[in-house]
């Protein structure tokens, strides 16, 4: 016969059970709406703010699913800067937005008939017959002493210590590429070139005239 | 308990939703960019899940390594389209034929 702690312990998971479902499905919702609203707002920049709102709460999603670190770098690294990057872009260009419109009523059709298909095909695949809690258990939660950054810290600097420093080449040659590819040298603007600067000598910039001095008549 | 198959579910929702963006957006470069994130975004949801099902950090790490490879293709992306746009004044994809492809 369980005790009176033991039954209460098991109502108080059943509930928390309850609202981790229903967190679930709200964050679900607007995930979902998100989404549908990237692709169909009409201007660049609500699409970009929508994406904020997806990247937002899929990171409130990886907190259910106890990946804290990755959920906190979705929101510092996508949110915080690769969004902010799209937001500029977005701004700066000057954009004609017409003539990027036409054709949106006629590949909806195609688009949301392929969209379905692979719908069907995933839910066929992925659905919970194959994945459902009877074929993979859901796992006990951690204890409130996990760290979930110092396990991901422990595995990345041992086990994954070369592709990690691969990453940082990565993202070393993205930031060259980047600024390589716009940057611009104007023509007609005036610029040090420090090199020659120097370089120079004494002899390239003065001329000694020798010439007799005056004299006094 | 959530079911690993609700969020493959969700995963999968979101992929569709950024394939029919791919479909219907297709003069937008920009828009394109965000619908490839969208689904880089659904992948990487499908990783968490099965990492946090099977109690593997493995899958964490990978999805370490896409948001990294991700940051870096959007930024190179819009440096291009920055180029682009400064060359033909437009980012209409059905302009960009000078490849004659």
């Amino acid at each position: 016969m369980p005790s009176p702690a033991h039954g209460a312990g098991r109502v108080k998971a059943s509930k928390l059970t309850k609202v981790e479902k229903l967190l679930f499905y709200i964050f679900g919702v607007i995930l979902i709406f998100a989404a549908l609203r990237v692709i169909t707002a009409r201007n660049p920049v609500h699409c970009a703010l929508y994406l904020v709102l997806a990247f937002f709460t899929s990171a409130a999603v990886w907190l259910l699913l106890e990946a804290e670190f990755l959920a906190i770098v979705l929101v510092l690294v996508y949110v915080g800067a690769v969004m902010v990057l799209f937001l500029f872009v977005v701004m700066m260009l000057d954009i004609n937005l017409a003539p990027l419109r036409e054709g949106f009523a006629r590949y909806l059709p195609v688009g949301v008939l392929v969209a379905f298909l692979i719908a069907i095909q995933l839910f066929a695949v992925v659905g919970a017959r194959h994945f459902g809690l009877g074929r993979v258990p859901a796992p006990t939660r951690h204890g409130p002493d996990y760290s979930n950054t110092e396990e991901i810290g422990s595995v990345l600097y041992t086990v994954y210590v070369y592709p990690f420093e691969i990453a940082a080449v990565i993202l070393l040659v993205a930031i060259i590429a980047a600024i390589s590819l716009t940057m611009r040298r104007r023509v007609g603007t005036r610029f040090q070139r420090p090199s020659e600067q120097v370089a120079t000598r004494r002899e390239d910039r003065i001329r000694i005239v020798k010439m007799p001095s005056e004299k006094k008549r | 308990m959530i079911a690993l198959s609700d969020f493959l579910l969700l995963g999968a929702v979101l992929f569709c939703i950024s394939m029919a963006g791919i479909f219907i957006n297709r003069k937008n470069v920009i828009i394109l960019l965000m619908a490839i994130e969208l689904m880089l975004l659904s992948v990487n949801l499908n990783f968490i899940a099965f990492s946090y099902f099977l109690n593997d950090l493995q899958g964490q790490v990978f999805v370490f390594f896409i948001l990294t490879v991700a940051a870096a293709e959007s930024a190179i992306g819009l440096a291009i389209l920055v180029v682009l746009f400064r060359n033909r004044q437009t980012i209409n994809v059905a302009d960009l034929d000078s490849l004659k492809g």
